[in-house]
């Protein structure tokens, strides 16, 4: 196969700037699908994707162009996660493609991931073409942002397709584009095999798919392949690329092309995002550049509301986790929530991707309790625990010390926001690094944070600081040693295991505090009084009160309609189902994770 | 056979009070003939389903059922009267509204039986009558009373309400004690509901929500207040010799509404009129609430047609034969709204089976929370178990 006729991309965007509609139109345009079979957003095929908006996994299609210099052309299109929590992913996509097509909304402009994007692409060596697009807005204005482009980013854009992906006009522009001024992939298809594997999905009949760019060599049916990282040998039994939404066989990817293997690979983690194959008797000397292992950053408690539902909820986790080597789970038990699973995520998107998944997919019911980071307590005999539920740490008197981990962080803000968000840092226990202005306007900010002052909201925090314009990057710094303890809640005089959470002491007092007043709100008034208190050991620093419910009464006449009264009596029942019993208070799910809106108001 | 009990609902108003829910509305003169010509039909059709059984209450309700002209009232009764085997001592009570009566209609209440009125004032204070849209003021309420005693009613009730917009302790004790002052024999002291559908809803609603979750509120007053108007209420009426015999009724000399705690005591009974719910057989149903179709469906009657239907009356929008399990329910969460709660043989003799079987783990957990409690065979709330009724009775209901 001719390899200059092949042009692998991907499409970048700010979020909700037409990418997965520009992907569609791509798409539907070249043929690759006839109307019937066109689903609006082909290649966000999660419910929850098409729903959010975003895309979570990446996915792949190639299409066939025929292109106004009368030659036909192979596109492989590769969609990108679009979220920090996937950056990994993001990354490995990435550096599967040779160049990107920005998409920039004719009438917002440049936003905060425009620009995180670009210079992810650029990092990667991409080339990088804009497209100005939803021109057919009546607010419109392309010569700004085509200047903005030019200023900003210093991309040259008077040329960039002007297009509405939503009604399909100039799609033609971008295809020639693509042709033009994209660049062919390179490799040699006889040196040794090197291919990237830029994701996954396992399939209940051929196992685990593994998705790659063939970057040097040859990958055919029935080679014996080698993964560079995992060392996991497998037999090639199927090769082929991706049609829209179909995976479609042939007998090779030569060096330049993007496409799948099946192996009867059982488990997903045999095949990381990142990894190279080579082959097992000729392996490529080197691995190709860039692969990390990926551990969880984020963990929290997994429970199903309703106990019986335990092994539903295993069985759904177990599920996941075969697309998704990210997500870790082991079982658990709280005495509040009962059986459950102790969860390990990328970030919090990812935890909530999976919260919801479990719900919508498999119909789950979940109690989540608040995320937690993973610390390292040294002993007293000198030994090391990982902690990921604080319900172990062990008594003071063994510890001797604690670490956190702790992220580098960088974020870029335009100028005027630059005070807000170094205050921001600051507020999270954050210690400046530099900062350095990227042109007159936008600057780099760079701190490192405690990952525990990240995990819940400081993504919007940043937001709604910075209006929006902040993009925010992390990356693991290591552990480093801090002085936290645990904070424990007791209500009605009892210490709920769930609620704890640890902490930061110098930040203990106001997080207690801040959390009482929470639950307050959160518990419904009973019978009795209920105090609620925050407590570091056996010191109390907070204490609330659910004062009793001294009224309620259903004072009414409602004559001989007792199935209203019935119903009204039910709904009270109902409501405290919803509920978990801690001794003899009855705790809405909801409280569990008031600890991430401890910074609300 | 079981005596039973009736309940007449009559749907008319002159104008809809701004809080009420209930199902009635405007209608002229002529609507009003052709509903009671129909209400006739059903009474005459249910007559012949029960045949021979006895009658024990006959309750008209409503709307307000005093505002039918006397021809009109005077036909209903009539025509249960010799439809069913009405008990000579049977209580037959009207709900009237102040503004409504005249002597010349009275005198034809007591000429067809009717024994008994309850008079709907629900504040003394004409501010307050004002803001519930209420039609009359209290002037036109000592009028009405006078009237109503001077026709020979011994066996009178004043409705009164609390928890009202601004309601403070002066005002209520203001209507307190102008009621109490004319010794009706009974007084029904409800709390004001915000229900969905009616204008204060949505005028109070966030009020009503903050009100319940004990937060500070803004016309409303807050829990705390209202629990202490209702308190207030409370201690006011038993000092003047009225003693609560439900959670919201009051009696003195013993003249209790018979009516009333039949509903309590699961006591069957037939509903009939627009939208009235009907115990029968072990059966609940509800009779529809559209009238058009509901005259309709009589007038059909009325000329012999047959009207096919699943449900035991062709009045009926709803029926379910409740099983044993909800029968229990029913027999708690109704028995214990009296203070004097429920009999331990009563249910053994009704269920075959003892109390404690069923309920044994929630009454102890009651009992030594302090809302419940037990003597001589009876178990009943006490008073703070009353106070928080709602939360008590609700664990009455079974899992399914």
């Amino acid at each position: 196969m001719d390899q200059s006729k092949i042009r692998n991309f991907c499409i970048v965007a700010h979020i909700d700037h037409g990418k997965s509609t520009l992907a569609d139109r791509i798409i539907q345009m070249t043929g690759t699908l006839t109307e019937r079979e066109m689903q609006a957003q082909v290649l966000d095929n999660m419910d929850l994707e098409r729903e959010r908006g975003i895309t979570i996994k990446s996915q792949a299609v190639r299409i066939i162009y025929k292109a106004d210099d009368g030659n036909e052309y192979i596109f492989n299109l590769i969609d990108t996660p679009g979220h920090v929590d996937f950056n990994y992913e993001v990354s490995r996509s990435l550096a599967a493609c040779d160049g990107a097509i920005l998409v920039v909304d004719a009438a917002q402009g440049i936003e905060a991931q425009t620009l995180a994007n670009v210079y992810l692409a650029l990092d990667h060596d991409l080339d990088v073409i804009p497209v100005i697009n939803k021109i057919d807005l009546p607010s419109a204005d392309p010569e700004r942002v085509i200047e903005e482009i030019e200023d900003v980013i210093g991309l040259e854009a008077q040329d960039a397709p002007q297009i509405s992906a939503k009604t399909g006009l100039n799609i033609h522009d971008v295809l020639e584009a693509i042709v033009n001024q994209l660049p062919p992939p390179s490799g040699d298809v006889n040196a040794p095999l090197q291919a990237l594997i830029f994701d996954s999905l396992y399939d209940p009949y051929k196992g685990v798919i593994v998705f790659c760019r063939v970057k040097e060599g040859t990958l055919k049916v029935g080679d014996s392949v080698k993964m560079m990282a995992t060392g996991a040998e497998f037999d090639v039994v199927e090769v082929g690329y991706f049609g829209a939404g179909q995976f479609i066989p042939c007998d090779e990817l030569p060096a330049g092309m993007v496409g799948y293997m099946t192996a009867s690979i059982k488990n997903v983690r045999d095949t990381r995002v990142g990894d190279t194959i080579t082959h097992a008797d000729a392996p490529a000397a080197e691995p190709l550049p860039g692969y990390k292992k990926v551990n969880p950053m984020v963990y929290c408690g997994l429970y199903p509301a309703d106990g019986a539902k335990y092994p539903d909820l295993r069985d759904a986790l177990e599920k996941l986790q075969l697309n998704d080597a990210a997500l870790q789970f082991e079982p658990e038990t709280s005495v509040a929530l009962g059986f459950g699973f102790r969860c390990g995520f990328l970030g919090l998107l990812h935890l909530e991707i999976i919260q919801e998944r479990l719900e919508r997919e498999y119909n789950l019911d979940l109690v989540t309790t608040a995320p937690g980071v993973v610390y390292r307590v040294y002993k007293t005999d000198g030994t090391m625990i990982e902690l990921t539920n604080p319900s172990n740490l062990p008594d003071p008197s063994e510890i001797e010390y604690m670490e956190e981990p702790i992220v580098e962080a960088e974020i870029m803000v335009t100028s005027e926001y630059i005070g807000a968000i170094m205050d921001l840092c600051q507020e999270r226990r954050g210690q400046y690094i530099s900062m350095e202005y990227m042109e007159e306007t936008r600057a780099l900010i760079k701190y490192t944070l405690p990952l525990n002052e990240i995990i819940y909201d400081f993504f919007d925090a940043l937001k709604s600081r910075s209006r929006g314009y902040a993009s925010f990057d992390y990356e693991m710094k290591g552990y480093m040693k801090s002085d936290l303890v645990k904070l424990d809640i007791l209500i009605n005089k009892e210490e709920v295991d769930a609620l704890s959470f640890i902490v930061f002491s110098g930040t203990a007092y106001e997080r207690g505090r801040k959390m009482c007043e929470k639950l307050k709100e959160e518990i419904p008034r009973h019978l009795f009084e209920i105090p609620i208190q925050a407590a570091v050991g056996s010191k109390v620093i907070a204490r609330e009160t659910v004062k009793a419910m001294r009224k309620d009464v259903l004072a009414k006449c409602y004559g001989g309609d007792i199935s209203r009264k019935k119903k009204l009596l039910e709904k009270q029942k109902e409501g405290k189902k919803r509920m978990r019993q801690v001794g003899n208070v009855e705790i809405p799910q909801e409280a569990f994770m008031s600890v991430l809106k401890l910074d609300e108001d | 056979m079981t005596p039973i009990e009736l309940y007449i609902h009559i749907p008319f108003c002159v104008k809809k009070c701004l809080y009420c829910d209930f199902l009635s509305g405007v209608f002229d003169e002529k609507m009003q003939r052709r509903y009671v010509a129909a209400l006739c039909t059903e009474i005459k059709y249910m007559a012949s389903q029960v045949h021979g059984v006895e009658v024990a209450t006959i309750y008209v309700g409503g709307g307000t059922p005093s505002w039918l002209s006397e021809d009109l009232m005077d036909s209903i009764i009539t025509t249960v009267k010799s439809s069913f085997r009405v008990n000579p001592l049977a209580e037959i009570s009207v709900e009237c509204n102040p503004g409504t009566l005249s002597a010349e209609k009275l005198n034809v209440y007591r000429s067809v039986g009717i024994n008994r009125l309850s008079i709907g004032l629900q504040s003394a204070n004409d501010d307050e009558l004002k803001e519930l849209g209420r039609i009359h003021d209290y002037n036109r309420f000592l009028h009405t009373f006078d009237l109503v005693r001077k026709a020979g009613f011994d066996n009178v009730n004043v409705d009164i309400m609390t928890g009202l917009p601004h309601q403070t302790v002066e005002k209520l004790e203001h209507t307190l004690n102008a009621v109490t002052m004319l010794r009706p024999e009974h007084i029904s002291a409800y709390s004001l509901i915000i229900e969905e559908g009616t204008p204060f809803y949505d005028k109070y609603k966030f009020d009503a929500v903050k009100q319940h979750a004990g937060m500070e509120t803004e016309d409303l007053p807050t829990d705390e207040e209202s629990y202490h108007l209702y308190k207030y209420t409370m201690d006011y009426l038993e000092k003047k010799g009225y003693k609560r015999y439900e959670i919201s009724n009051y009696a003195r000399g013993g003249k209790v509404c018979r009516h009333n705690i039949g509903y309590w005591d699961r006591v069957p009974y037939l509903g009939l009129g627009l939208g009235a719910a009907t115990l029968y057989q072990n059966r609940r149903a509800d009779n529809i609430r559209d009238i058009y179709k509901y005259c309709e469906i009589a007038e059909q009657i009325a000329e012999g047609k047959e009207i096919s239907t699943e449900l035991s009356s062709p009045f009926y929008d709803n029926e379910e034969t409740l099983s044993k399990k909800e029968a229990m329910e029913e027999f708690m969460f109704l028995g214990l709204r009296k203070i004097d709660g429920v009999n331990r043989s009563d249910f053994f003799n009704m269920f075959g089976i003892d109390i404690e079987a069923i309920y044994g783990p929630i009454i102890t957990a009651l009992r030594n929370q302090g809302f419940m409690d037990a003597k001589e065979g009876r178990l009943f709330l006490t008073d703070i178990g009353i106070d928080v009724s709602n939360q008590v009775l609700a664990q009455f209901l079974l899992d399914k």
